[in-house]
């Protein structure tokens, strides 16, 4: 029982992470159908600032500090990356893959060559050192801090598509672009304050990885396929199939770690995802359309 | 990028073509080059290898596989399996078991002392692989940007399913010091030369595979299932019967380029198999030219090249380089360097005409 | 080639639902063989998710047989196969090839799987004569994308001729078309259709009067009478759905 409840613990923690990191891609690949290969990057530049937070301001509130600097730093290379190259991509979404990919790679020299090799750590605030007893497991509160961060981006975004105006208006762009604009909805705008904020999501998550992972060039190499992938299995479009899905891949990893060890349980994962897939294409949740894939 | 280069006139000049680079290979290339960068080309030629099957799977078939270092991995490890055999002798283990491991082979490992054996399997692995994932995933409809992520995913549990079986595979450090290539010596500098021949030649042997194909009515109507796969359902073909044939011959060309590479290259590790290489297999190919017969070998060729040189000098601008390759290249030339002639051509007379309308607009408006 | 005979497809009881929304409620249809069948009915009607059944692209209940085959249930490739064909509302050929390569690459169905590694030799006997049948012989070697719009539905026809379709099911056939060229269609269909069960869906009520051999209007998913044109012009239950209501708006450019 002892073991059931610590491994369901740690994989909630995972999923948490995975599900902060695939938010911001749900929002970009899940809605406007962009596969943003440099997502990751886009983490690893919210870590960095968190980093870079850290050397000017004390460590005890340089975490709520660089939050909203790391949402505007990830927001903000998106939007460049939108409005310079996205934009000029939408009709051919498997190259945009590749463009991606490619500036990716840039981003992450570029980390390298200015920040060094080196994995640089950003240490935790003291309020979030320690642990809380739950169920008679011990939480480490940093983790904690991460499930409430990812909950409230989560809550954010989940508010703002359902009653703020900008919502409607993504919304109402994801599934009938031509009567968007038709009525009066600018969805280049709305294209570009999508990618706005999916971006700056990754970078709150980068942020918040800071945590629990070291600060490196590579960072968003380890998440980015894990994160195509919970969108893909939670359904397009559908931002509740890529918090079931996040969670789901997180607690079973947790367990197949336990029961095999931590390599093995990646591939299996990746293997249940695929025949996950088989039986259901689509994914978890679908958007009721006529229209074909 | 919709273009169906190669069906009907073309034919002739890409036999040409063909001829031009096996004789480059073949007769210009062991003349001149010293054994250094012999050995480098045939390390290329065996990239240009999996790039053909990525030119026919991606550019003709219209399926962006980024995952063929998994296939290029199976046919590598295959053949480091028994290379390393070869070198530990007949009853002997291999020296990194005692290492690594407690000193026992695992028993899968026995058929491939067998060299006829291995060679089967080489073709026959990724073969048989990539028919189940294909009808797994083919026949579910998975297509597209979908289909690109799985085959992405795969290549990295692929590679770290290697790097958990570090007993049998030697793990993150991968498999090395061969001695011997089906008897003949790795050490012995003649032998070199004879790997990079048959290396060439087989690129060589694919080209000449992939050219009939492109000609023939099935190369066509994998062209049409690319363009309009639902279409090509109603002229009574299954597409994903059609996509099928064309991915596990993708598959089994990324396995005998592996195969090849592993004695050309010495040493064979996760870092070859996993999602970084198997979306830099793709560069060349899209540099070249992705649905061209020639584009994807050539682009694969002048693409380590570029990494080979870049790397030696500046070490960090070999990623610049690739990244920068990605974007200028699919960006503003999706067809690859191929088609660089017709953009060009077409460059100056557009510019003058939008120029005309914009200015037009701009008075009227 | 199959051997020609009394063939026809009994519809029976054929069902289409979506989610609770009955598109095609019960409906009985027998095509003959030799006849050019129109089918018309206001939008809306359930016209082409009925022939989405029968090509296997929506899932129905009922029957729907074909000789001895029962298509619902088969994929469509299969359906193509038994010898039942269609097209589209736009046309689709494939812009990149040729007309000829499109009616070579529709002749697939004859050809055996090892001949697919071949490249084309000379141009087959069943392709000529489609081309000729459609009248697009001095255009055999432009890109299908060069066509006109009518051009392209002529070809689409000709690849059902070469796929030796004994059912055709035409989508719209006429739409965008000008005079002339409904002429040269409805002529075409005459001439394949002695020999083949073709049914078209159409809005075009004058294509309907001059080519019709028999008519069937659908109305919300059930067939609300069947006849010669004539027939149903006098049926007053005709007039109130459909005729009535379009007479003047019928005749588009």
């Amino acid at each position: 029982m002892d073991v059931i409840v610590s491994q369901f613990f740690t994989g909630a923690s995972t999923g948490a992470v995975l599900l902060l990191v695939a938010l911001g891609l749900a929002l970009t690949f899940g809605q406007m159908g962009v596969i943003n290969m440099a997502h990751g990057e886009f983490l690893m530049a919210g870590a960095y600032t968190a980093y870079l937070t850290q050397q000017v301001v004390p460590s005890s509130v340089s975490l709520l500090v660089a939050l909203p600097l790391g949402f505007l730093v990830g927001g903000l290379l998106g939007l460049l990356l939108e409005m310079t190259v996205i934009s000029r991509m939408y009709h051919r979404p498997l190259d945009t893959l590749l463009v991606t990919f490619g500036i990716g790679l840039i981003l992450q020299q570029l980390a390298r060559d200015v920040f060094g090799a080196q994995p640089k750590s950003v240490t935790s605030p003291g309020w979030l050192r320690g642990q809380i007893g739950i169920l008679g497991y011990d939480y480490p509160i940093t983790r904690l801090f991460i499930v409430a961060v990812a909950l409230g981006c989560l809550a954010g975004m989940a508010a703002l598509m359902k009653y703020a105006s900008l919502g409607r208006r993504i919304r109402a762009t994801v599934q009938n672009r031509d009567l968007a604009e038709s009525t009066g909805i600018s969805t280049r705008a709305t294209d570009r304050i999508t990618f706005f904020l999916g971006s700056g999501l990754a970078g709150i998550a980068g942020v918040a990885l800071t945590l629990v992972t070291a600060t490196v060039a590579n960072l968003g190499t380890s998440y980015i396929v894990p994160a195509f992938l919970v969108v893909v299995a939670g359904g397009i479009g559908q931002i509740k199939g890529s918090v079931i899905a996040a969670f789901a891949l997180g607690i079973l990893g947790a367990f197949l770690t336990y029961w095999t060890s931590g390599s093995l349980a990646t591939v299996l994962t990746f293997v249940l995802v695929v025949v996950f897939l088989q039986i259901r294409p689509q994914g978890l949740f679908t958007v009721r359309t006529r229209s074909l894939a | 990028m919709k273009r169906s280069a190669g069906i009907g006139s073309g034919s002739a000049l890409n036999l040409a073509g063909i001829a031009a680079l096996a004789v480059a290979l073949l007769v210009v290339a062991p003349a001149t080059l010293d054994g250094f960068r012999l050995g480098n080309l045939a390390k290329y030629c065996c990239y240009a290898m999996v790039a053909v099957g990525i030119g026919l799977a991606w550019g003709r078939g219209g399926m962006l596989v980024l995952g063929q270092g998994m296939f290029f991995g199976l046919g590598a490890y295959v053949m480091a399996f028994h290379l390393k055999l070869e070198a530990a002798g007949p009853g002997e283990i291999p020296d990194f078991m005692m290492l690594y491991g407690d000193g026992t082979m695992p028993v899968w490992w026995e058929p491939f002392r067998s060299g006829a054996f291995t060679l089967v399997m080489v073709v026959a692995l990724p073969a048989t692989v990539a028919t189940l994932l294909g009808l797994a995933v083919f026949k579910r409809r998975i297509k597209g940007a979908y289909f690109a992520i799985l085959s992405q995913a795969l290549a990295v549990a692929f590679a770290t399913l290697i790097i958990s079986q570090i007993e049998a595979t030697g793990g993150f450090n991968g498999l090395s010091a061969f001695t011997s290539f089906f008897g003949y010596s790795l050490y012995d500098p003649v032998n070199d030369r004879m790997l990079f021949l048959i290396a060439a030649a087989l690129l060589v042997g694919m080209l000449l595979v992939v050219f009939q194909l492109y000609r023939s009515r099935f190369g066509e109507l994998l062209v049409a299932t690319r363009d309009a796969e639902e279409r090509v359902r109603f002229l009574g073909h299954d597409p994903a019967n059609i996509k099928l044939v064309a991915f596990v011959i993708a598959a089994v060309m990324a396995g005998i380029g592996g195969a090849m590479f592993v004695p050309i290259v010495g040493i064979v590790s996760p870092l070859d198999v996993d999602e970084v290489a198997s979306i830099g297999l793709i560069a060349g190919v899209a540099l070249g030219g992705r649905a061209t017969l020639l584009g994807p070998a050539i682009g694969a060729l002048a693409v380590g090249y570029a990494r080979t040189s870049l790397s030696e000098t500046f070490p960090g601008s070999w990623t610049y380089f690739q990244g920068a390759l990605f974007v200028v290249v699919i960006l503003l030339l999706p067809g690859g360097l191929a088609q660089l002639p017709s953009a060009l051509s077409r460059l100056r007379p557009v510019s003058r005409r939008r120029r005309a309308v914009q200015v037009q607009s701009e008075v009227t408006a | 080639m199959r051997p020609t005979g009394q063939d026809y497809v009994e519809i029976r009881d054929l069902t289409v639902e979506f989610d609770g929304f009955v598109a095609v409620d019960r409906v009985d249809l027998t095509l003959l063989q030799g006849r050019v069948h129109f089918l018309i009915g206001p939008n809306g009607a359930g016209k082409t998710t009925l022939v989405d059944a029968v090509t296997g692209l929506a899932g129905a209940s009922g029957l729907v047989k074909y000789g001895n085959t029962d298509l619902l249930g088969m994929k469509p490739h299969q359906i193509v196969r038994a010898g039942v064909g269609r097209t589209f509302q736009t046309a689709t050929v494939f812009e990149q090839l040729t007309v000829l390569q499109n009616l070579d690459i529709a002749g697939g169905v004859h050809r055996r799987a090892g001949s697919m590694l071949r490249a084309r030799r000379g141009v087959p006997a069943y392709v000529a004569e489609a081309l000729d049948t459609i009248g697009l012989t001095d255009l055999r070697d432009r890109p299908a994308g060069v066509l006109a719009h009518g051009q392209k539905q002529w070809l689409e026809i000709g690849m059902l001729l070469v796929q030796d379709a004994r059912v055709m099911l035409l989508d719209e056939p006429v739409a965008g078309m000008s005079a002339e060229e409904r002429e040269e269609t409805g002529a075409l269909l005459h001439r394949i259709g002695s020999e083949r069960t073709i049914v078209v869906i159409e809005h075009d009520m004058d294509f309907v009067r001059t080519f019709a051999d028999v008519v069937t209007v659908m109305h919300a998913g059930r067939v609300l009478t069947e006849g010669t044109v004539t027939e149903i012009q006098a049926d007053p239950k005709v007039q109130e759905v459909y005729l009535g209501r379009t007479v003047e708006g019928a005749t588009h450019a």
